[in-house]
């Protein structure tokens, strides 16, 4: 019996074991260690040559110019999209007075579930598609409507100018990401018990104090999660801009390049595979700093319920 | 009609409810109300935000070429539906379409088979090595896929699986295993296990238990899994464009980036446009079916 419990397992084990290790952790493992080599092109040749790749990293200017979007990328982007993913939600579950006190909802909140999630299915690149022609100066919608309404002198080439590619690519990130974390918060706000909202309401409370001092509090958690997990969304966004802006190099004077795509074109581009994949070290180091920055500094009293 | 019949039985109790609400909406004040209105108001601002964009491209894919370039904003004229036949013939989407179809479809048959194994494996037995296994698996979510790119493109090559359909199949197994089997490690334990025993004292063997009791007691964790699956890896874009270099075998994400950025020098920009509208159909139609399911799973599995 015993004995046919472990051949069982091993053979249920045996062949995802086998695909996971070859396809993603060897591949992991190996990439530390040809981070530290000076593979380049096609050819076998591989010398160790330690730290240096990291070394010439942090002198490489064009590094530190991606680094820069990915920095901005990841303060605005995630700030923005929480702000109005909670805004939203507080006001479809919270908020609305009618039904039972200080909760219920607006009328149609189910509806507007649905729509607000629908650009969280979207396929990246058809997002990008979709947005790189949505900012074309002649037949984008974008300036097409700025047009009608009277503000042509709005109009400009969105992404061809330095100064607003970047923006707009935000503005594309927030666009998909906000109804998810809409949903999240509605379900977690759901969640907290009503009675809590009926104390504050007795209180006299009003509804931004209900907000500020109850509805956040007790949803905490959810809000540092959804931080993290932005902050990694954001931190690859190579699909959407290689897509939204198909200029080599990372849109207009490179205005828009961030790290992902700076490793795919040394590695792809370039041949470095050695360098290529310290840059994949470096960004993966930045994403766990990342992740225990955001639970250090957001760290408040836990809240049972 | 069961509806119906129940309505008069309990309006007569819930009028005095409603006249005391509207009593307190009305004690709440007039500026409670525009309130109400002002933040409606939002709600709406946001659906029309996230909604035009996507009819725009709909329409975008009816028009004429012309039509497209000389007013933006507008209805199409007469509505283009040869658009579609072009870009699924011409601009070859069909020829993308039909590869992401069997490579996602393979994809995600063999993940939810072998994941399902595993986490079935993790979740009921104790064995020495289950928890290197369990988080070794989890780790694979945590990490970016850029880290294993460079490797990752070698591993495929030295197999001579480049530019394959199983080779990508068996890569986008692979990288949808670990979150396949957290997810239903999770579903796993939550289920009754007396079922389980009671089939092994009937002398089903291991396998058979899980074949036929636990499998298709695992069905909701296992059609919302295949669900996020499915769209995550109709979503993909880089693992296709480092490991499918060859454009007969292009992926519909690759061949519609590929088509973007050649309008350019072609300019079919409606047959562009129909395609991206092929491309989201399939995804429209897994969230018009699942989409509350969708929404709680995401979310659930988010928080955990």
């Amino acid at each position: 019996m015993r004995h046919g419990k472990y051949r069982f397992i091993a053979s249920f084990l045996a062949i995802p074991l086998v695909l996971y290790v070859v396809f993603v952790v060897s591949p992991y493992a190996q990439a530390f260690y040809i981070s530290m080599t000076d593979w380049r092109g096609f050819s076998g040749q591989q010398n160790f040559i330690g730290l240096r790749n990291y070394v010439d990293l942090a002198s490489d200017s064009r590094f530190w110019q991606a680094m820069g979007h990915n920095g901005l990328l990841i303060l605005v982007v995630p700030l923005v999209t929480i702000a109005f993913a909670l805004f939203l939600a507080a006001v479809t579950t919270v908020a609305g007075r009618q039904g039972a006190v200080g909760r219920g909802g607006v009328r149609g909140s189910r509806f507007y579930q649905v729509i607000f999630f629908f650009p969280q299915v979207v396929p990246v690149v058809i997002a990008g598609v979709l947005f790189g022609f949505f900012f074309n100066p002649d037949a984008g919608l974008l300036n097409g409507v700025l047009r009608v309404v009277g503000l042509g002198w709005l109009a400009r080439p969105w992404l061809g100018d330095p100064a607003l590619a970047l923006p707009s690519v935000m503005a594309v990130l927030i666009w998909g990401a906000v109804g998810f974390y809409y949903v999240l918060f509605s379900s977690a706000m759901k969640s907290v018990p009503p009675d809590v909202f009926e104390a504050a309401v007795l209180d006299g409370a009003g509804r931004l104090r209900t907000f500020w001092s109850i509805t956040l509090p007790m949803i905490w958690d959810s809000v540092q999660v959804s931080y993290i997990y932005l902050g990694i969304m954001v931190l690859d966004g190579f699909a959407l801009l290689q897509v939204m802006l198909p200029v080599p190099g990372g849109g207009p004077d490179g205005s828009t390049v961030v790290v992902s795509q700076y490793l795919y074109e040394t590695a792809f581009t370039g041949g470095r595979f050695g360098y290529a994949s310290a840059i994949g070290v470096a960004l993966c180091l930045v994403t766990l700093l990342l992740a225990v920055a955001v639970m250090r500094l957001t760290r408040r009293q836990q809240t049972e319920y | 009609m069961t509806l119906d019949t129940s309505a008069p039985a309990t309006a007569p109790p819930a009028r005095p409810q409603r006249r005391a609400r509207r009593q307190d909406t009305g004690g709440a004040s007039t500026g409670e109300r525009t309130l109400g209105v002002f933040t409606h108001g939002f709600l709406v601002v946001w659906a029309i935000l996230v909604a035009v964009p996507l009819l725009w491209a709909v329409l975008t894919a009816l028009k004429t070429d012309n039509e497209i370039f000389t007013s933006p904003w507008s209805l199409p004229a007469h509505w283009q539906f040869g658009n579609f036949a072009r870009a699924w013939t011409t601009a070859n989407i069909g020829t993308y379409f039909v590869n992401s179809l069997i490579v996602v479809s393979v994809s995600v048959v063999l993940v939810m088979l072998l994941g399902s194994m595993v986490a079935y494996v993790l979740a009921r037995y104790e064995f020495p090595g289950r928890g290197i296994i369990y988080y070794g698996f989890i780790a694979g979510m945590t990490f970016p896929i850029f880290l294993a790119l460079v490797p990752l493109f070698f591993v495929v090559q030295n197999l001579g699986m480049l530019g394959t359909y199983h080779g990508l199949i068996l890569v986008y197994t692979a990288y949808a295993l670990p979150f396949t089997v957290f997810f239903l490690t999770g579903f796993f334990r939550t289920l009754p296990s007396a079922l389980a025993e009671a089939a092994m004292l009937d002398g089903c063997s291991h396998a058979g238990v899980f074949f036929r009791i636990m499998l298709p007691l695992a069905r909701p964790g296992l059609i919302s899994v295949g669900i996020f699956n499915f769209l995550g890896l109709w979503n993909q874009y880089l693992l296709p464009l480092v490991l499918m270099p060859d454009s007969d075998h292009y992926v519909l994400s690759q061949g519609l980036a590929v088509l973007a950025a050649n309008q350019g020098y072609r300019s079919d920009w409606s047959a562009l446009f129909a395609g991206l509208v092929i491309a989201l159909l399939p995804v429209l139609a897994v969230y018009v079916v699942f989409q509350r399911r969708i929404q709680e799973g995401l979310s659930v599995g988010a928080i955990k």
